[in-house]
């Protein structure tokens, strides 16, 4: 397997207090990682960080490229994609328009036509919905849209961050089948939650991020049998 | 006031007021995507009017020198950030956009004027070289300070009138000038005479706020400028450069500031100065609006036009003051009715 995107020593600072201390992570091609760890722990600071929002030190290496001069547009045109933990949707206009403004970064266009229906089979609720303004959507449904805009820009790696908050179990459970179902679309993906049962069940690799350091990592399957996650995150059997 | 006088004076406020909401339609879109209230606007649309003259006069427009003095000073910031940033392949582009595409306008605007070009190619040569100026002022004044809150944005934009009235002075010159009429037709609508003029500011201002409808609801270009004033954040994850949104943004509202200089010109006599009082009242209909409305803001000026309109024939001396203290209520109305923005909150 290929490297994807790798951390090497990442260190992210608001001002004098470091939220993420030196913590390096690896995703390869096609594979599903996920960060978990409590509220707090500098999961979204570290996404934030890996998409360029913040400023970090240390080494962020995508698909071969070092990403320290690039910026998020750059970075965006060059397939990593992120889905923020408040989604970013532009509230006022069209489910359609959003979807169509996820092609931006995109050189070629012609296949526009193309995403747009596989989004809409993906998610019919949103085809359902497309002429209505954005802001009008339930919380499920403006996960699905931002989950389908980023989809929409080609990502060779999508990050999400905590793509579960706030919403049922029933559309969580939505949400994780989807994310699983990119694998066989040959895109890799980041995944930060707090739902840690659910990432690490979706998920190839986890990493256990707290107070800013990663503490622990390892084979998926094997971290859900860990006794010690299990009494931490994963409600105690 | 008779009923004759009254209409009179409406159809002239209709037609200063579509006047003034090409230039509010354009300050909205300039806010709403780059923060910035653009007070120069109207200074833009006095410097349309001189150079429209200047290419009526067969003279070469004082615009020129302005272009190329602010190209220079843009393309040298552009060439030394990049190269503090160690970015030097993204020189030659830069180089491009900032320097050389103004100078081919320019260019463009020197041969073409050896052929005594008839009017309308003069309107839209006048046009092309009003162009590039807020887009280069950008570069060089608002793009430092991009992060800065709106308050810092707008006393900085103050300034940049102040110092553009100062350049149209050095450029232009002090004397006034109006263009040749755009139209000598004239038609009586239901017994009231209207020029052909004030049609003409009325289709213009139609057409262009139309198309820049069109450009918003049909083009990918246009909807991230959407979105770019929706959601920065949201628009930047989708590769949308605010820097490069701003960009678009006052080339557009160069465009309608410029189409309303030219309007103007033929019925005012228009000084190096004269383009405060109509950036300023196009941005008290901008408020109207709540700068953040299109159609709130074209209503708001239509209603600055037809008040200035009726103010003038009750006392010219007091037409301003008459305009300006209206404003009071309706910022007291906008501030108690509406809700506080995203971005007031977080300030």
């Amino acid at each position: 397997m290929t490297q994807m995107f790798s951390i090497e020593n990442v260190s992210v600072a608001y001002g004098k207090v470091e939220a993420v201390r030196n913590v390096s992570l690896s995703v390869e091609q096609g594979q599903i990682v996920t960060v978990i760890g409590p509220n707090g722990a500098g999961k979204t600071t570290l996404l934030m960080a890996a998409i360029g929002l913040l400023k970090s030190t240390g080494r962020m290496i995508f698909q071969g490229a070092d990403l320290a001069r690039i910026d998020v547009e750059g970075r965006v045109e060059r397939g990593l994609c992120l889905v923020p933990e408040k989604r970013e949707l532009f509230a006022d206009m069209s489910v359609a328009d959003n979807l169509l403004l996820g092609t931006y970064s995109l050189r070629d266009r012609s296949t526009t036509r193309k995403s747009l229906d596989d989004v809409f089979d993906r998610f019919p609720r949103l085809k359902e919905r497309s002429k209505q303004a954005a802001g009008t959507l339930s919380g499920g449904e403006r996960q699905m849209l931002a989950l389908g805009r980023a989809l929409m820009a080609k990502p060779k790696l999508l990050v999400l961050d905590e793509p579960s908050l706030g919403l049922a179990p029933l559309i969580v459970r939505e949400i994780f089948r989807t994310i699983a179902s990119l694998r066989s679309l040959g895109v890799s993906v980041l995944l930060v939650e707090q739902n840690a049962r659910a990432a690490l069940e979706t998920a190839d690799y986890g990493y256990v991020l707290e107070t800013g350091e990663i503490i622990q990592s390892g084979p998926a399957d094997t971290l859900i049998h860990d006794p010690k996650l299990i009494a931490a995150y994963l409600g105690g059997h | 006031m008779t009923a004759d006088i009254a209409a009179i004076l409406a159809i002239d406020g209709i037609a200063t007021g579509a006047v003034y909401a090409l230039v509010a339609i354009g300050t909205v879109l300039i806010f709403t995507v780059t923060r910035v209230i653009f007070i120069p606007f109207g200074d833009i649309a006095a410097f349309t009017a001189l150079t429209l003259a200047a290419l009526d006069a067969r003279q070469l427009p004082g615009t020129v020198g302005l272009v190329v003095v602010l190209a220079c000073m843009a393309s040298a910031m552009e060439v030394v950030s990049l190269a503090r940033a160690g970015e030097l392949r993204a020189v030659p582009k830069a180089v491009l956009g900032y320097l050389v595409l103004p100078l081919i306008v320019v260019g463009i605007v020197w041969l073409t004027m050896r052929f005594n070009p008839p009017m309308p190619v003069r309107i839209v040569l006048a046009l092309l070289l009003i162009m590039p100026i807020s887009p280069l002022l950008d570069r060089i004044v608002f793009r430092p300070i991009a992060d800065a809150s709106v308050l810092l944005l707008l006393t900085v934009s103050v300034a940049l009138h102040f110092a553009l009235v100062g350049l149209g002075l050095l450029f232009f010159g002090p004397e006034g000038v109006r263009t040749e009429p755009l139209t000598s037709m004239a038609m009586e609508i239901a017994g009231v005479h209207v020029s052909g003029q004030t049609i003409l500011i009325l289709a213009a201002a139609l057409v262009f706020s139309g198309l820049l409808f069109l450009f918003f609801d049909f083009t990918l270009v246009g909807k991230a400028l959407r979105a770019t004033a929706l959601n920065r954040t949201g628009a930047r994850l989708m590769g949308i450069r605010p820097a490069r949104a701003g960009t678009i943004a006052y080339l557009l509202g160069s465009l309608m500031a410029g189409v309303s200089g030219i309007l103007i010109a033929p019925v005012n006599t228009i000084f190096y100065d004269s383009g405060f009082l109509l950036g300023l009242k196009a941005f008290v209909g901008a408020i109207v609006g709540g700068m953040a409305s299109y159609p709130g803001a074209a209503l708001g000026a239509f209603g600055v036009g037809i008040i200035e309109s009726f103010a003038s024939f009750e006392s010219s001396t007091l037409k301003d003051v008459i305009v300006f203290s209206l404003l009071i209520p309706v910022l007291l109305w906008r501030s108690l009715a509406s809700q506080h923005s995203e971005e007031e909150v977080e300030e």
